[in-house]
């Protein structure tokens, strides 16, 4: 596409690819992502031109006084007092309490530990890490028992990995489309670097029964909430976390250590972790047995459906937010997949008609929020814009009509974004933009 | 840990045919016996390992729900208050949004295990080993899963076929190295 625009008075070429319908430029034309096509250079792709000028500056107050004294532990500036995570159980009633994280006000891959998702199925426990212990037995040579103190000698690990609870995007299960932003349909999934030691180090000391398949974890709050873990996945990358981007885990996050099973659904990350029993058999807790078991069209049930797969959403723009005016934008958004590695991120502006590739920013680590950009120029007409992720693996994010196809849909609209019709929800989101520069959450 | 780059399993095997099993790691963690783990090994397996000494019938739950479990459940386990699940309902799952309750489960077990380690909601672990399986024959009884007078105790319990027990895929046995539980063999009835 070739188009004339005005600057600074002076007549330009701009010669930018439009890779796709509704406007999709070619991902290298966003800044500093190698060559730029000549005549763009300098100008970015900014197409509106419109700006009025700017006004004369002035010092404001803060140029003019000193500031005030540092605290010990630093909170964001109280103009970001809207950028916080929302809670379905803000009077602790006797029930779950979820907090989600606004993806749509947020940047980058790493997910501030204050705005991390935390799901509660008994609020949050107050921890002594001086008490708390952690127990290895079962099918083991000699039960052994540690502490934050005594794991703190171990070799450690640090890694970046997401963390979904598998009743994210849930409402989307919903035959229509259920009004709601990012943070609600999506507030289920965050991404943090871990540190901590590997399970299987410990193991290595409690010594392995060969009859034990699986272990339990279980956590020291009140519901004493346990999981089945196959000693498979124990062995190949679950960790005891203790630190997570660098400091002590969050008490909604498994305060003062929890395990971590990277790629598998949330609940079995089991938070406070105080025992890791060794078994023969899986034990059919509640939570794998029912909460986190889904239903599929045919009166058959899934069990033990683990990993989080595939899966993308654009968070810029995303519902809730108006676009003022035509011209550039960059779209971007969040890609995960339980399976590895994000191989490639499609986006479409026309509803699936066509597709161009997205930027992905680097590093792309498996198991881990893979940011992704997309050059866009709206011109002001109606717009559907969607992403479509794959991962190293091979899967593909399904279109909404292959998983309603294969996991089905309910028959009624879903009255509130709160509610959890199933699990494992991993299909399209698709962002309608109106003419006004509304963004409203359809299918197509 | 670089030379354990080979994948963890191989490291254990390694270190397993060692001289010393603990040469790689610290060693500070503590030896326990299992004697010392009784308070927090509560756990219940499907084929009832773990299930205490004790038993209980539909009659004598029926009072014990109605003092400690009725306020969030609901009188006979219908009608509960607003975010705890009803404890009775159907045993098809015909929509993908159907209300998963005590049928949902493959095995008797979850339901006594539940119990034990996380109900009464406000005071958990304070139910007797007498109660607990009072309170799995009433509810499993209101799902008309038992019979009224049926005791459960550690070899019935187990026993109990589930309504939706053959419903269950699993998800990717291979990838997980899924082996199936094997219950006790039919319930006597």
């Amino acid at each position: 596409m070739r188009h004339r625009k005005r600057r600074n008075g002076a007549q330009e070429l701009t010669s930018v690819e439009q890779v796709a319908g509704n406007g999709l430029l070619h991902r290298r034309a966003l800044l500093g992502r190698g060559i730029m096509l000549a005549g763009a250079m300098g100008t970015g792709v900014g197409a509106s031109g419109a700006s009025a000028a700017a006004e004369p500056l002035k010092n404001d107050p803060w140029s003019l006084e000193t500031g005030s004294v540092l605290p010990p532990y630093q909170a964001p500036s109280h103009f970001e007092k809207d950028v916080i995570r929302t809670r379905s159980n803000p009077d602790n009633e006797f029930r779950t309490s979820h907090a989600r994280t606004p993806h749509h006000l947020l940047q980058g891959t790493i997910t501030p530990n204050g705005l991390f998702f935390t799901i509660c199925h008994s609020g949050l426990p107050d921890i002594d890490p001086a008490q708390h212990k952690l127990v290895i037995h079962g099918l083991v040579k000699q039960p052994l028992v540690y502490t934050v103190e005594s794991l703190a000698r171990y070799p450690m690990v640090t890694r970046v990995h997401f963390l979904e609870c598998s009743g994210n995007s849930a409402p989307m299960f919903s035959n229509e489309p259920v009004q709601a932003n990012a943070q609600a349909l999506h507030g289920l999934v965050s991404n943090a670097e871990w540190t901590g030691v590997l399970l299987s180090t410990l193991l290595e000391e409690t010594g392995i029964d060969p009859k034990a398949k699986w272990l339990l974890a279980e956590g020291a709050d009140s519901p004493s909430l346990h999981r089945s873990v196959p000693i498979k996945k124990a062995l190949d990358d679950a960790m005891v976390a203790l630190y997570q981007n660098g400091e002590r885990l969050m008490p909604g996050t498994g305060y003062p250590m929890r395990l971590l099973l990277p790629g598998y659904q949330g609940n079995m990350n089991v938070k406070y972790v105080r025992r890791i029993k060794l078994i023969d058999q899986p034990a059919m807790s509640l939570y794998e047995s029912k909460t986190y078991s889904q239903i599929l069209p045919d009166n058959k049930m899934w069990l033990f459906h683990f990993t989080q797969e595939v899966k993308s959403f654009i968070t810029h723009p995303s519902f809730g937010l108006t676009l003022k005016g035509t011209g550039f934008y960059e779209l971007s958004g969040i890609a995960f997949s339980g399976n590895g590695r994000i191989a490639k991120v499609m986006v479409s502006a026309d509803g699936g008609k066509s597709w161009a590739q997205a930027a992905l920013e680097e590093p792309v680590l498996p198991k881990a929020f893979t940011r992704f950009r997309m050059p866009w120029r709206w011109d002001g007409t109606p717009a559907v814009l969607q992403s479509r992720a794959w991962d190293e693996a091979g899967n593909v994010q399904p279109t909404r009509a292959e998983f309603v196809a294969a996991r089905g849909q309910t028959e009624k609209p879903v009255a509130s974004p709160l509610g959890f019709p199933n699990q494992h929800y991993n299909s399209i989101t698709s962002w309608g933009i109106g003419k006004n520069g509304e963004v409203k959450h359809v299918y197509v | 840990m670089s030379m354990c780059k080979a994948g963890a399993l191989a490291c254990v095997l390694v270190v397993a045919g060692a001289t010393s099993p603990r040469a790689e790691t610290p060693g500070l963690g503590q030896p326990i016996t299992e004697a010392d783990i009784t308070a927090w090994n509560i756990d219940v397996l499907p084929d009832g390992t773990g299930l205490p000494p004790g038993s209980g019938t539909a009659k004598q739950g029926a009072a014990i729900y109605a003092q400690k479990c009725a306020l969030c459940h609901g009188e006979k386990g219908v009608n509960p208050a607003r975010g705890t699940g009803p404890l009775v309902g159907p045993s098809r799952f015909d929509r993908i949004d159907t209300m998963k309750t005590v049928p949902y489960y493959k095995y008797a077990t979850t339901l006594f295990d539940v119990m034990r380690r996380a109900m009464p909601y406000t005071m958990p672990k304070t139910l007797s080993n007498e109660e607990l399986y009072a309170l799995s024959a009433y509810i499993l009884a209101l799902n008309k899963i038992i019979g009224e007078d049926e005791a459960m105790d550690a070899k019935t319990l187990p026993q109990v076929k589930m309504p939706n027990r053959d419903n269950f895929i699993v998800w990717d046995p291979d990838k997980i190295g899924y082996e199936p539980v094997r219950p006790p063999g039919p319930a006597m009835r």
